[in-house]
C-alpha cells in the first residue's frame, strides 16, 4: 500500500508540472511587456526594475518560468500588488476558507447524492424514485449562483433562519456555532448541483449492480433486502461511484467561486475574481497553481481509496 | 432514424424539452423584429418599477431599463454565445483528437499528456486564468469556456478515431494512395460527425450556463451589453430590495438549461439500446407472483420439494416469452434429480423459479406450486421465503466468479450465510467457515478463508460456492449447471464431491445440465426439458438404455463417451422454437425426424407407465418394446 501510495505522489509530480507549464503559457499570453501587465498601476520605474530583478522578467521565456518555478519551489509565490502581501499568505487563507465551504458541500454530496440515488435504484419506477428523479432534474439545472441569491431572500431576508452573507459575524463571531451559522446557506447551495450529478451516477450504477449475479447469490443465500441493497450492491456500486466523487471534488471547488460571491465568502474563488478585476497577475497565477496542485493531489486520495475498496486493483 | 425520433417522441419530458427550447430559440430569433424599447435606454424616472407596470410588463431594472426587453435580448446574447462556445469547442477538439487518434503512436501520446494536464484543472480554475491573461470580456469569456471544454471533445472523438483508424476501408484508402489529410476529410470526419453533433447538444446547456457564470462574476459581456448572466451579476445588489430584477433573468437560464437537460437525456435514452429493451430494470427481491387460480393441493407426500404445474413467464413490452409452461418435478430426500435440456429450454428458470431468484421484471410466475414439505413457497411471504434461502434451499450456480462478490472475502461471504439465518460470534463464524471449506476439500483453508474470489482458480471458486450452499445443512441443494464453467477433471472432482455429499448428509438434489454424461454420473433420475416443458422422464439408467423421446435419444447421441461429455448440444441441427411464439402440438415437430402430421394438431400429453413418462406420439422402438 504504502509503495502505491509513494508510486502515486511520484506520478503527480509531472502533473503538477504541467499545470505550471499551462498557467505559465496562458500568463505569458499577455499582451505587451510582462513587468508593465504584472504591475498595472504600480508601474513605476523602480517597480519596474525590482520585478526584472526578482522575477526575470526581462529574460526570455524558457528562463522566466524556471525562476518562476524555481521561486515557487522555495514558497516565493511572488507579491500581491492590491493587496501587498506576498501571495503565498494570501492564497493559503483564503484557501482555508475554501476548504471549509467547499469540503461541508463535498460531504453534503456524497452522502445525500449516494443515499438518493440508491433509494432510487432500490425503488425504481416507484413513487420515490420518480420524486428524486425529478427532484435531480432541477437541481443540476438550476445555476448555484441564482440558487444561491433565492435563498437568501427566502430563508435570509423572508424567514432571518441565517444571515445574509459573509463567514463570521462581524461583532463577537468566530466561534464555531457562528460559523455554522454562516456556513449552511452557502454549503447547501453549492452542493445542489453535485448532489444530483451523484445521485443521477449512484442510480445508474446500482441498477447495472443489481442486475449482477452475485446479488442473486446473496438473496439465494437468505441476505436480508436491506443488506443485499446497502451492502452487497452499494458496495459494487461504490467502485464506480467514487471516481465520480473526485471529478464532482473539481465542480464543487469551481461552484465555489461563484458561490463565494453571493455570500461574500472569504474564499479563494472571490479572491481570484477580484485579483482579475484588479489585473493582480501574480496573485491568480499563484492561485491557480495552487489549487490546481491541491486537487491533483486530492485525485491521488480518491485513487488509493478506490484501491482500498476494490481488491482487484493492483496496488 | 425515424425509430430513433419515434422514441424520442414517446418521451413526454423530453418533447416538452424540445418544445421549450424550441419556443424560446424561436423567441431569441426574432427578438430584433418584435416592437420592444430599446435594451440599453436608460430612464432614471421609471427605476425598479415592478413587472406588469404600465409600458413595462417585466418592470425595470436600476437603470429604468426595460426589463422585458433586455430579457429577450439578454437571451439572444446567452444562446448565442454558448452555442458559439460549444461549437469552437467542438471543432478545436474533434481536430485535436482526430489528429490524436489518426496518427496514433507519440503524436497521440503527447497529445493526450496535454489534455490529461487541462483535465487535471478544476475546470473554472483554467477559465480564471485564461480570463485573467485576455482580460475581461464576452468574446474572452467564449474563449476560455470553449478551451476548458477542448479535452472533452477530445477525449471522445479520439476514442471514436481510433476505432475507425483500423477499419478495411481506411487500409483501402491508404493503399488507393489517398494522402493522410484526404483520408482524414473523406473517411474519418464523415464518420465522426454525429458523434461530434451529439457531444455538442449534451454540452450545449452547460456551456450556456458557463458563459452566463462567469458575466455574472463580471469577467463576461460588460455594460450596457447584458447577457441573462450579466443582468443577473448585476441586479444582485439589488436584490433584496428589488427582487424581481433577479428573479426574472434567473429563471430564464434555469428554463433554458432544464429544457436542454430534458432533450439531452431523452437523446440518451433513445440512444441507449439497453433502454429499450428493458434490461435496465433491476430485478425485485423475488419474483413476482400473479397466479390466476389456486395452485390444486398437494399430491404426493413422500417428496421434500415439489413443483406442480410450474408457468414462468418473462413479460417484455408487449411479448410474452412462455420460459416455463406446466412443468411438474419432485425429489425425495436423498434423492438426486437431474433436469436436462439445452440453453433456453427453460430448464434454469425452472430451477430459479423454485426460491423466487427468477429476474423480475420481466420475470412473472402466473400458475402452479412450488412446495418444500407440503407448503407452498410461491404464496409465502417475502420474510418467510428469505428465511427458507439458504437455509432449507440452497443454489449453487454457474460460473463462480460472476456469482461470488467480487468484493467480499470469500470466508466473509461463507459466514454470512451462516449469520443470516443465526446469530453466530466472530470466532465461532470463522470456525465454522474453515470447516466448510475443508468439507469441500480446499486445501488450506486457514489461509484461503482470506482471500478473495478473483485469486483462486475456478475449481476452487466452485466449490466455495458449495460450501456456501452447505452451510446451513440445507434438505434440498438446487445446482444450476455447476460444472459447466469448469475443465473435466475439475468437473468429475465436483462431481464425486456432490454425491459424496449426498450420501453423507442425505441432501435431496436437483441438478441442472445440458449433459447427459453429467447425469449418468450423479443423478438417480431425469426430466428431460424442451421449450418450456418435460418431455421425458424416467430413472436415468432406464432413460439412458431406452429412450422414449426422440430428442433425448439424439441429446444421449451427442454425448461421445459417458463421463467425458464437454461436448455442446448444438449438435442436434436446427433450433428450439421461441418460446414467445410456440407451436401448436409437439414443439419439436420441426426438428423431429419421425414427425407426422398429426404430431402439430392438439396438444400431446405427458403419459407413461410405472416410473417412465413421454410427451411424443411415436416413442422410440426400444422404449415401445421395453413398456409393452
Ligand atoms: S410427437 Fe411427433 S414430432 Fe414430436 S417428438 Fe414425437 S414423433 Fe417427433
Amino acid at each position: 500500500m504504502g509503495g502505491y501510495i509513494l508510486k502515486r505522489l511520484l506520478l503527480a509530480i509531472p502533473v503538477i508540472l504541467g499545470i505550471t507549464v499551462i498557467v505559465f503559457l496562458i500568463m505569458a499570453m499577455i499582451p505587451g511587456d510582462p513587468a508593465t501587465a504584472i504591475l498595472g498601476s504600480y508601474a513605476t520605474p523602480d517597480n519596474v526594475a525590482r520585478i526584472n530583478r526578482d522575477l526575470g522578467l526581462d529574460k526570455p521565456l524558457v528562463a522566466r518560468y524556471f525562476i518562476w518555478l524555481w521561486n515557487m519551489l522555495h514558497g516565493d509565490f511572488g507579491q500581491s500588488f492590491s493587496l501587498n502581501r506576498p501571495v503565498i499568505d494570501v492564497v493559503l487563507e483564503r484557501f482555508n476558507n475554501t476548504l471549509i465551504l467547499a469540503g461541508t458541500s463535498f460531504v453534503l454530496c456524497t452522502v445525500f447524492g449516494i443515499l438518493a440515488g440508491v433509494i432510487s435504484a432500490a425503488r425504481q419506477y416507484g413513487l420515490a424514485d420518480k420524486a428524486i428523479t425529478f427532484a435531480v432534474l432541477l437541481g443540476i439545472s438550476i445555476p448555484s449562483f441564482f440558487l444561491g441569491m433565492m435563498m437568501i431572500l427566502f430563508f435570509a431576508v423572508d424567514l432571518r433562519w441565517f444571515p445574509v452573507s459573509g463567514m463570521t459575524a462581524i461583532y463577537g463571531g468566530g466561534d464555531l456555532a457562528d460559523v455554522i451559522h454562516h456556513l449552511t446557506m452557502p454549503a447547501l447551495a453549492l452542493a445542489v448541483v453535485a448532489t444530483g450529478v451523484v445521485a443521477r451516477l449512484s442510480r445508474s450504477a446500482m441498477l447495472e449492480v443489481l442486475r449482477q449475479d452475485f446479488i442473486r447469490t446473496a438473496r439465494a443465500k437468505g441476505v436480508r433486502e436491506g443488506r443485499v441493497i446497502w451492502g452487497h450492491a452499494l458496495r459494487a456500486a461504490m467502485v464506480s461511484i467514487i471516481p465520480v466523487l473526485g471529478i464532482q471534488a473539481g465542480f464543487v471547488l469551481s461552484g465555489a467561486v461563484y458561490i463565494e460571491i453571493v455570500f461574500q465568502w472569504p474564499g479563494i474563488g472571490r479572491m481570484l475574481v477580484d485579483a482579475i478585476l484588479q489585473r493582480d497577475i501574480l496573485l491568480v497565477q499563484g492561485g491557480v497553481v495552487f489549487v490546481a496542485s491541491c486537487y491533483v493531489i486530492f485525485n491521488i486520495i480518491v485513487d488509493v481509496a478506490q484501491s482500498l475498496l476494490d481488491p482487484r486493483i493492483k496496488t | 432514424m425515424s425509430a430513433f425520433f419515434k422514441l424520442l417522441a414517446r418521451n413526454r419530458l423530453a418533447l416538452g424539452g424540445l418544445i421549450v427550447m424550441g419556443l424560446v430559440v424561436a423567441l431569441a430569433l426574432i427578438t430584433p423584429l418584435l416592437p420592444l424599447a430599446d435594451p440599453d435606454a436608460t430612464d432614471t424616472a421609471n427605476r425598479f418599477l415592478p413587472p406588469l407596470s404600465d409600458g413595462y410588463l417585466l418592470g425595470t431594472d436600476g437603470l429604468g431599463r426595460d426589463l422585458l426587453s433586455r430579457l429577450l435580448w439578454g437571451t439572444r446574447l446567452s444562446l448565442a454565445v454558448g452555442f458559439a462556445a460549444a461549437l469552437f469547442a467542438a471543432v478545436a477538439g474533434a481536430a485535436v483528437g482526430i489528429i490524436a487518434g489518426f496518427y496514433g503512436g507519440r503524436t497521440d501520446n503527447i497529445i493526450m499528456r496535454g489534455v490529461d494536464m487541462l483535465m487535471a484543472f478544476p475546470y473554472i480554475l483554467l477559465a480564471l486564468a485564461i480570463v485573467a491573461a485576455l482580460g475581461p470580456g464576452l468574446v474572452n469569456a467564449l474563449i476560455a469556456v470553449s478551451v476548458v471544454n477542448i479535452p472533452f471533445f477530445a477525449r471522445n472523438i479520439r476514442g471514436i478515431t481510433v476505432g475507425l483508424a483500423h477499419k478495411e476501408f481506411v487500409d483501402a484508402a491508404k493503399l488507393a494512395g489517398m494522402s493522410n489529410p484526404r483520408i482524414i476529410l473523406s473517411e474519418i470526419l464523415p464518420n465522426v460527425v454525429p458523434v461530434i453533433v451529439i457531444a455538442m447538444s449534451t454540452t450545449i446547456g452547460w456551456m450556456i450556463l458557463e458563459t452566463a457564470g462567469l458575466s455574472f462574476l463580471g469577467l463576461g459581456s460588460q455594460p450596457p451589453q447584458a447577457d441573462l448572466g450579466s443582468m443577473l451579476g448585476e441586479a444582485r445588489s439589488a436584490l433584496i430590495t428589488n427582487p424581481h430584477t433577479s428573479v426574472i433573468p434567473g429563471i430564464m437560464i434555469l428554463i433554458i438549461v432544464m429544457s436542454i437537460n430534458l432533450l439531452g437525456d431523452g437523446v440518451r435514452d433513445a440512444l441507449d439500446p439497453r433502454l429499450k429493451s428493458g434490461a435496465l430494470s433491476r430485478p425485485m427481491a423475488a419474483t413476482r407472483v400473479e397466479r390466476k387460480e389456486r395452485p390444486a393441493p398437494e399430491t404426493s407426500t413422500d417428496a421434500i420439494l415439489s413443483l406442480d404445474d410450474l408457468h414462468t413467464q418473462f413479460h417484455v413490452k408487449d411479448r410474452i416469452y412462455k420460459a416455463v409452461s406446466g412443468v411438474s418435478l419432485s425429489v425425495k430426500p436423498g434423492e438426486c434429480l437431474g433436469v436436462i435440456g439445452e440453453s433456453g429450454s427453460g430448464k434454469s428458470v425452472t430451477a430459479l423459479s423454485i426460491m423466487g431468484l427468477v429476474a423480475s421484471p420481466p420475470g412473472i410466475i402466473t400458475a402452479g406450486a412450488a412446495r418444500l414439505e407440503g407448503r407452498d413457497m410461491l404464496s409465502a411471504r417475502f420474510g418467510e421465503l428469505r428465511r427458507l434461502r439458504g437455509r432449507r434451499v440452497a443454489y449453487i450456480f454457474q460460473d463462480p466468479l460472476a456469482t461470488l462478490h467480487p468484493l467480499y472475502k470469500v470466508g466473509d461471504q461463507l459466514i454470512e450465510a451462516i449469520s443470516c439465518h443465526r446469530a453466530i460470534s466472530k470466532s465461532e463464524g470463522r470456525k465454522k467457515a474453515i470447516e466448510l471449506l475443508k468439507s469441500v476439500r480446499i486445501p488450506n483453508p486457514e489461509e484461503r478463508i482470506d482471500i478473495y474470489p478473483h485469486e483462486m482458480s475456478g475449481g476452487m471458486r466452485q466449490r466455495v460456492g458449495i460450501a456456501m450452499a452447505l452451510a446451513n445443512d440445507p434438505d434440498v441443494i438446487i445446482a444450476d449447471e455447476p460444472t459447466t464453467a469448469l475443465d473435466v477433471t475439475v468437473q468429475a472432482q465436483i462431481l464425486s464431491l456432490l454425491s459424496d455429499l449426498r450420501r453423507e448428509r442425505g441432501l435431496a438434489i436437483i441438478f441442472i445440465t445440458h449433459d447427459f454424461g453429467v447425469v449418468a454420473q450423479l443423478c438417480d433420475r431425469v426430466a428431460v426439458m424442451y421449450a418450456g416443458r418435460i418431455v421425458e422422464e424416467g430413472p436415468t439408467m432406464e432413460i439412458l438404455r431406452a429412450p422414449a423421446h426422440p430428442y433425448t435419444s439424439r441429446l444421449i447421441a451427442c454425448v461421445p463417451e459417458l463421463g467425458e461429455g464437454k461436448r455442446k448440444l448444438e449438435a442436434i441441427p436446427g433450433l428450439p422454437p421461441s418460446v414467445d411464439n410456440l407451436p401448436a402440438g409437439c414443439a419439436f415437430a420441426d426438428r423431429c425426424l419421425k414427425a407426422q402430421d398429426s404430431c402439430t394438431k392438439g396438444e400431446i400429453g405427458l403419459e407413461g407407465s410405472g416410473s417412465r413418462a413421454v410427451r411424443c406420439l411415436f416413442p422410440e422402438p426400444g422404449f415401445a418394446e421395453e413398456t409393452a
